[in-house]
């Protein structure tokens, strides 16, 4: 009988529906498909609305989560999007690309003794409903300060800084060197993971709060960071990235046909050149492709090049599955559209033909040795082992530093020995008077709601500043 | 959008001249600098070095020959039109410094980029001679502008229709033998003849400055697009350059790349001549 009962009781998380494996992997159209507002409401109510929600913690921006999810679950899907706006201007952003499980849905009391609850999907949801069928009112704002702030940089850290003092009555404005407003969100991030729709709704939704953007001005070259005090700017949020991509260093590396992943991402995402001919970008397709490295990054690459028609697709990555950092959730879907994992190979040499095209790669196999510095193992060549490889693409995407465009013209504010800008953790203050600097650029790369936490934080030592001074 | 005030036909219309209204780049551009350009919604990021820039109109200019779909579609564009997009200024700007004499030579289109860099150097005090090279007379652009930017302007053309008959590299040797304090050159215009110009200058021992053109997307260092090999190292030509020493680029790659995706380009530019055409 008791176990009838809790069965009974029990509802099951609710599985967010996905476009099937052999159908996706040769579209660009998003992999999950949504929530529909029964299933939304149904997965609310999962929610035990804890007193003291360990949910909210983990989460990088302190959404309220219990709070959000209370309005889904009695259907007031207008509610939730605008309690969701009090603490993250970028919710559609959010519910598709954190990684959950290592933050609020890691935190969840219900995922003790079963699945957690779907906070991501319902955030998601929230968004989602919102953009279809809502009203389009905005969240209050405070009246205007006649301070201004300049956010250098688009990608989530500059958007949340520039969502949370719009919001705080300060005159925002946002540089972006690029034609188009987003930063990693528009071109790295794959439309198949989170559609640019989406993120330009998000871009849209702070300009009509009051946030002014400014594409095609680079920071550094169209105007140094002097000028923007000069230009009466009061306070400087620097949220760059850390786009300058990281090459192997190997002979042959310049031959056609080996791209960096940012390159690679650019021409498909931001470029869209995944629907060239109809526009004018150019976009390498491999029959045979190789990806290096193991990260989310690496990730996009392959089902990127799966979707543009690749024959092949491999993940050539010298340690093991258990080293390989990126989400779990995103090796599985690569898995499942048939992208292979090539383990324990490290590639020695790019060989070419006459024209300079890539035919493929001389390799060694790698066994683990002790671990290093950070704790994971590193792997050693196995002697005697060298092989070749034939491939026709190779997209390298074995990490990425600090861009030195910005920095270099920048002699007063101080780098670490990486070229990272030095920025207090808890406010985000650089040692440059009046200039702040968070996510990427600070970190190093790491994932879009850390870049976004560090927003929030420096948006509240601006704000302090911008009203009491230092 | 960035509108355009002027529009001129050169080199028997293959050659177009656009000024165009951005006020923040004029600011601030320097010689040898480039901007990037879109012409519209679907289009391409193209790299043009800037041949004239006037910070009191607020208007920089390009030049550039028609030679695929995104410099034809550029082509179209009438005064009044707008690009899209125009980003910079972009790369590092030329160094200019008094040195003594120098040369400059310009091949093609490159003619339109050397001339503020060649202006430049003689504002600074250097004694300058230019060459400028075409196949044909009618190719030739120029000429006027880069006479007023030189103490002595040589002009050459492949064909012998118009000054001396034959390549700049020739008129570069006879200078470099009867002139033996030359102590810099600088070069631009298609590959083989930077490639050339900088084979004869290490066989004078003398200083070149050559300005690069590989494939580029964002023109900001965060793709790699442009990589090019300087004294065998990878060097991204939009940040690190687009000028770099001359003796030390390995052009043979550079001329390679340029040629990757050039089946794409061929397609693309016949299928907006057919549908101009229809």
């Amino acid at each position: 009988m008791a176990e009838k009962k809790e069965k009974k009781e029990k509802i099951p998380r609710q599985p967010m529906p996905e476009q099937k494996p052999e159908i996706r992997r040769r579209n660009f159209e998003e992999v999950p498909i949504g929530y529909t507002p029964e299933t939304a409401m149904l997965e609310a109510s999962r929610c035990l609305q804890c007193k003291k929600p360990s949910c909210v913690e983990g989460c990088p921006v302190q959404v309220d989560i219990p709070g959000f999810i209370g309005f889904i679950k009695d259907g007031d899907f207008t509610g939730a999007i605008r309690h969701l706006w009090t603490k993250n201007s970028l919710p559609a952003v959010c519910g598709r690309v954190c990684p959950q499980e290592i933050q609020c849905e890691g935190r969840c009391v219900v995922g003790k003794k079963g699945e957690p609850v779907a906070i991501g999907n319902l955030e998601r949801f929230a968004a989602d409903y919102e953009r279809k069928n809502g009203s389009g009112d905005l969240p209050p704002k405070q009246s205007p300060t006649g301070k201004k702030v300049a956010v250098v940089g688009s990608g989530p850290s500059g958007l949340t800084v520039a969502g949370d003092l719009v919001v705080k009555g300060h005159d925002v404005t946002v540089m972006e060197a690029f034609h188009k407003p987003g930063g990693v969100l528009v071109y790295g991030i794959p439309e198949f993971r989170l559609p640019k729709e989406i993120v330009f709704s998000e871009v849209n939704f702070l300009e009509r709060l009051g946030a002014k953007v400014e594409c095609n001005t680079v920071v550094g070259r169209t105007v140094s960071l002097d000028e923007l005090f000069e230009e009466g700017y009061d306070a400087v949020y620097l949220g760059v990235g850390a786009g300058l991509p990281r090459f192997m260093n190997l002979p042959g590396e310049n031959l056609i046909g080996i791209l960096s992943a940012n390159e690679y991402l650019t021409r498909a995402n931001l470029m869209k050149a995944y629907r060239f001919p109809e526009v004018d970008t150019p976009i390498p397709i491999g029959k045979d492709v190789v990806v290096l490295g193991a990260g989310n990054v690496a990730m996009d690459s392959a089902r990127t090049a799966m979707r543009l028609g690749a024959d092949r697709v491999r993940i050539v990555y010298r340690r093991s599955r258990e080293e390989m950092p990126a989400r779990g959730a995103e090796i599985h879907h690569a898995e499942e559209e048939g992208i292979e994992l090539f383990l324990l190979t490290n590639p020695t040499k790019f060989v070419g033909n006459e024209e300079g095209r890539l035919t493929g790669m001389e390799c060694l196999k790698m066994e683990l040795g002790e671990p290093d510095e950070s704790g994971r193992r590193s792997p050693v060549a196995i002697e005697g082992s060298e092989f070749h490889m034939d491939c026709d693409l190779v997209i390298v995407a074995v990490g990425s530093g600090a861009n030195p465009l910005l920095t270099q013209s920048t002699p007063d504010m101080k780098l670490n020995k990486w070229g990272y800008i030095e920025a207090d953790p808890e406010t985000g203050k650089t040692t440059k008077k009046g200039v702040w600097a968070g996510g990427d650029i600070v970190t190093g790369a790491a994932t879009v709601i850390l870049a976004m936490g560090a927003g929030r934080k420096a948006a509240d030592s601006i704000h302090e500043y911008l009203t009491w001074g230092w | 959008m960035f509108k355009i005030v002027r529009r001129e036909e050169m080199a028997e219309g293959t050659v177009i001249l656009n000024e165009i209204e951005a006020p923040l780049i004029a600011r601030k551009a320097k010689p040898g600098q480039f901007v990037i350009l879109k012409a519209n919604e679907e289009g391409e990021r193209v790299p043009l070095t800037m041949a004239e820039t006037d910070s009191e109109k607020g208007t920089i200019t390009i030049i550039y020959m028609v030679v695929g779909k995104s410099t034809a579609i550029f082509r179209d564009l009438k005064v009044g039109d707008e690009y899209q997009d125009v980003i910079g200024p972009l790369g590092k700007a030329t160094h200019l410094e008094n040195v003594g004499n120098v040369v400059c030579v310009g091949g093609g289109t490159g003619v339109a980029v050397l001339h503020p860099i060649t202006r430049g150097l003689k504002d600074v005090g250097n004694h300058v001679t230019c060459i400028i090279g075409a196949r044909n007379k009618d190719l030739l652009i120029l000429e006027e502008q880069m006479k007023a930017a030189s103490h002595d302007l040589r002009v050459c053309t492949d064909d012998g229709s118009y000054g001396r008959s034959g390549f700049v590299t020739e008129e570069l040797k006879d200078i470099l033998d009867s002139d033996k304090d030359i102590k810099l050159v600088v070069a631009i215009g298609p590959v083989p003849m930077m490639k050339f110009v900088s084979k004869i200058t290490k066989e004078y021992n003398v200083k070149t400055i050559v300005s690069l053109n590989p494939i580029m997307v964002d023109g900001t260092g965060m793709c790699g697009g442009c990589r090019v090999s300087v004294g065998g190292e990878t060097k991204f030509a939009c940040v690190d350059g687009p000028e770099f020493d001359g003796h030390e680029v390995d052009y043979d790659e550079l001329a390679k790349r340029l040629q990757a995706y050039s089946e794409d380009e061929k397609k693309c530019y016949e299928d907006y001549c057919a549908l101009e055409n229809a």
